[in-house]
């Protein structure tokens, strides 16, 4: 599949936003760790804002940081969200409460409980009534989700932005699913060159072998390795050098894709 | 169908040019399903026909919920596998009861063989997964520590993508994979997920479709948000007074149709939207649900009038029935037939979508319209042409609609390959 990328959004520890993070990923400023604290989501109504967790936050935010890149708007824009996960803070909440005696389980937890619910928000707040999809693809939900926006602008679609999002789960659970840093990685793909297009890339599914791109920088690279959302670095990093590149992205297990990519 | 239909309006637009996103028509080479209405084919279409509801007082685990569910019973869920018991929950053991029914294990293979096990993808959906393994886990942490058991296996049990990774590694699949999870559209959505890899040239083939399990998050959720009928659940009834929780799969392998599949039952058209309008209640005028059905006519190079039954989302709550009706009434006005087949099946949640998508074939296949089970009087406020009673009518090209928490609508249009 080839598609081009129009813009990319990104949100992580010491990562807030595409316009620190790209000097830090090209390598022309070091990276420094500084603790995630929770994007603004002004565009959501108050009374939603109030209710909605970490997921909810992170991909609104990452999605708004790429769509600032360019000029293009939210509300004709397909949707594809991925995360290896829901809110970790909900489940533990309901898990404990179903435990118990009581049982009284929150109405607003229990519909945000749904592994959609970032995307419920989304077109809330940006008023939008494209199609959206939400997928899991645990540890390869950055890859699912490129391989589905690809395919829906190779397909159909002008342009499709998706949306990559995980957040830690609190105890007990982290021990089961150790997601290490809340992480967020948005790409506007479009079928076709357009004026504001960064790179193009070409997507190819490969069998057999395990081959996934490492960061160079150490610390970037336990970042990569500790949430599913921040398997995008590799790939932003290439984007962010404007320079010809070809990236892995390890792939269910048993294959990886291949992206070839050239800057526009 | 013959008959006025005030909306022709939409199929002159667009039927003399053909739409760029029309879709190829993706046959159902093979079938499989379990519910609480039997397992395989057959039995679920005895039920149908012989409107046996598969819904029961609930007594589910330790639930004490005043409503009705719609259960498989836990004496038909065998273990999974022995190779694949990392993979055991009730989700998954759903899931294995479908697959074992109707020749599908046998379809798989012999696409395999043809395709090649690295050209077909496997695209689920389900709303809630294995989570009950951790609800169930929760009750047994370790009273010092607070952890849960070592035997809690997450990432192959609770985790979403579960299913599809136990499905692909029980059929030793290589193709492109994917759990979509958008509650109750998420199986009716896969579909376009298979359609599009299909297109992209990503895969040959296709196993689509979805298992959701009782657990104790969506009996007490839904309890929660006072959605929980009292009694069996009563689609379009006017004292209907909410859902009944089903559990299921469906599962169809989908290919793109060859010379010999004129008349065999194909996907022809999908269409999505959002509502953007709120969580858990849908606009009041059925605003995104009507975009989702043109976009599936669109898709599928047909007009309203080419429909010939709806088998509607209809989860009997006061609000989804006639809001789904205001965007039915209003792009295929009073005669279209319709009904909601969650009388009979519960609503089986993230299932739903392809065990109604299978209802369809059935119904096309056996020549009938299913009406509406514990239906008893129609809401008079809702002017849809809705079969309380079974019709005799043998369908030819039929709609199907499912749509979720967070404004998530799919809607599917089936019939033969060939018109």
């Amino acid at each position: 599949m080839r598609v081009f990328v129009e813009s990319v959004g990104l949100i992580g520890p010491g990562l807030p936003g595409w316009q620190i993070a790209r000097p830090i990923l090209a390598g022309i400023q070091p990276y420094a760790y500084s603790a995630l604290n929770p994007p603004r989501v002004d565009i959501l109504p108050a009374a939603e804002r109030r209710r909605t967790g970490l997921p909810v936050k992170l991909a609104i935010a990452v999605g708004q940081d790429a769509l600032a890149q360019t000029g293009r708007g939210a509300d004709q824009l397909p949707t594809v969200f991925s995360a290896s996960g829901g809110d970790g803070e909900v489940i533990h909440e309901i898990c404990e409460t179903l435990a118990g005696s009581e049982r009284l389980v929150s109405p607003t937890r229990f519909h945000n409980s749904v592994h959609n619910a970032p995307a419920g928000y989304w077109s809330i707040a940006t008023r939008s009534q494209a199609k959206s999809t939400s997928l899991c693809c645990r540890d390869w939900s950055f890859a699912a989700g490129l391989m589905e926006a690809a395919a829906e602008v190779a397909t159909g679609s002008e342009a499709a932005l998706l949306l990559c999002y995980d957040a830690c789960y609190p105890e007990p659970l982290h021990r089961l699913r150790p997601v290490t840093e809340a992480f967020a990685a948005a790409m506007l793909l479009t079928r076709v060159r357009t004026a504001d297009a960064a790179s193009e890339l070409s997507i190819e599914s490969i069998a057999g072998q395990h081959v996934d791109s490492p960061m160079s920088d150490a610390e970037l690279e336990a970042l990569r390795k500790g949430n599913p959302a921040a398997r995008a670095l590799p790939l932003f990093a290439a984007i962010s050098t404007g320079k010809p590149a070809t990236v892995f992205l390890d792939y269910l297990g048993d294959g990886h894709l291949r992206i070839d990519l050239r800057a526009c | 169908m013959p008959g006025a239909n005030p909306v022709r309006a939409f199929g002159r637009k667009t039927s003399h040019r053909p739409d760029p996103n029309q879709l190829q028509p993706l046959v159902f080479r093979s079938l499989a399903t379990a519910s609480s209405l039997g397992t395989g084919l057959d039995a679920t279409a005895a039920a149908l026909i012989g409107r046996r509801s598969g819904l029961a007082p609930c007594d589910f685990d330790t639930a004490r919920i005043d409503s009705w569910i719609g259960r498989i019973a836990d004496e038909a869920l065998a273990p999974v596998r022995q190779d694949l018991t990392r993979f055991d929950c009730r989700n998954n053991r759903i899931a294995q009861l479908a697959l074992r029914q109707d020749g599908f294990e046998h379809a798989v293979e012999d696409a395999r063989a043809r395709h090649g096990a690295r050209r077909i993808g496997v695209f689920l959906g389900t709303s809630t997964s294995g989570i009950l393994q951790t609800e169930l886990a929760y009750r047994r942490r370790d009273p010092a520590t607070g952890a849960l058991p070592d035997d809690l296996l997450y990432a192959t049990t609770h985790n979403n993508y579960s299913l599809a990774d136990f499905v692909r590694t029980y059929f030793a699949l290589g193709g492109p994979s994917v759990v979509v999870s958008t509650a109750c559209s998420s199986s009716a959505k896969v579909f376009g997920n298979a359609a599009r890899a299909i297109a992209a040239g990503l895969c040959d083939a296709a196993i689509v479709g979805g298992t959701d399990s009782l657990c104790l998050t969506t009996l007490y959720g839904f309890g929660s948000l006072q959605l929980l009928a009292s009694g069996p659940c009563r689609p379009f009834d006017a004292g209907r007074d909410g859902i009944s929780i089903g559990e299921g799969a469906g599962f169809v392998l989908l290919e793109p149709a060859g010379r010999a599949d004129a008349n065999r039952t194909a996907l022809l058209g999908l269409g999505e939207s959002s509502d953007a309008y709120h969580m858990s209640s849908p606009h009041p005028d059925g605003a995104g649900a009507r975009l989702a059905m043109s976009a599936a006519l669109r898709s599928a190079g047909r007009s309203p009038g080419d429909i010939d039954y709806i088998n509607l989302h209809g989860t009997g709550t006061r609000t989804n029935d006639p809001a789904e009706a205001k965007a039915v009434h209003d792009l295929f006005g009073d005669d279209t037939a319709c009904s909601s087949t969650k009388g009979w099946t519960g609503h089986t949640l993230g299932a739903c979508g392809a065990l109604e998508a299978i209802i369809c074939e059935i119904a096309i296949r056996r020549g009938f319209m299913p009406g509406s089970v514990n239906t008893r009087t129609l809401d008079p406020a809702i002017r849809v042409r809705y079969l309380i009673d079974n019709a005799q009518e043998p369908p030819h090209t039929v709609m199907s609609n499912a749509f979720g928490f967070g404004g998530t609508n799919c809607s599917l249009v089936i019939g033969p390959a060939a018109a």
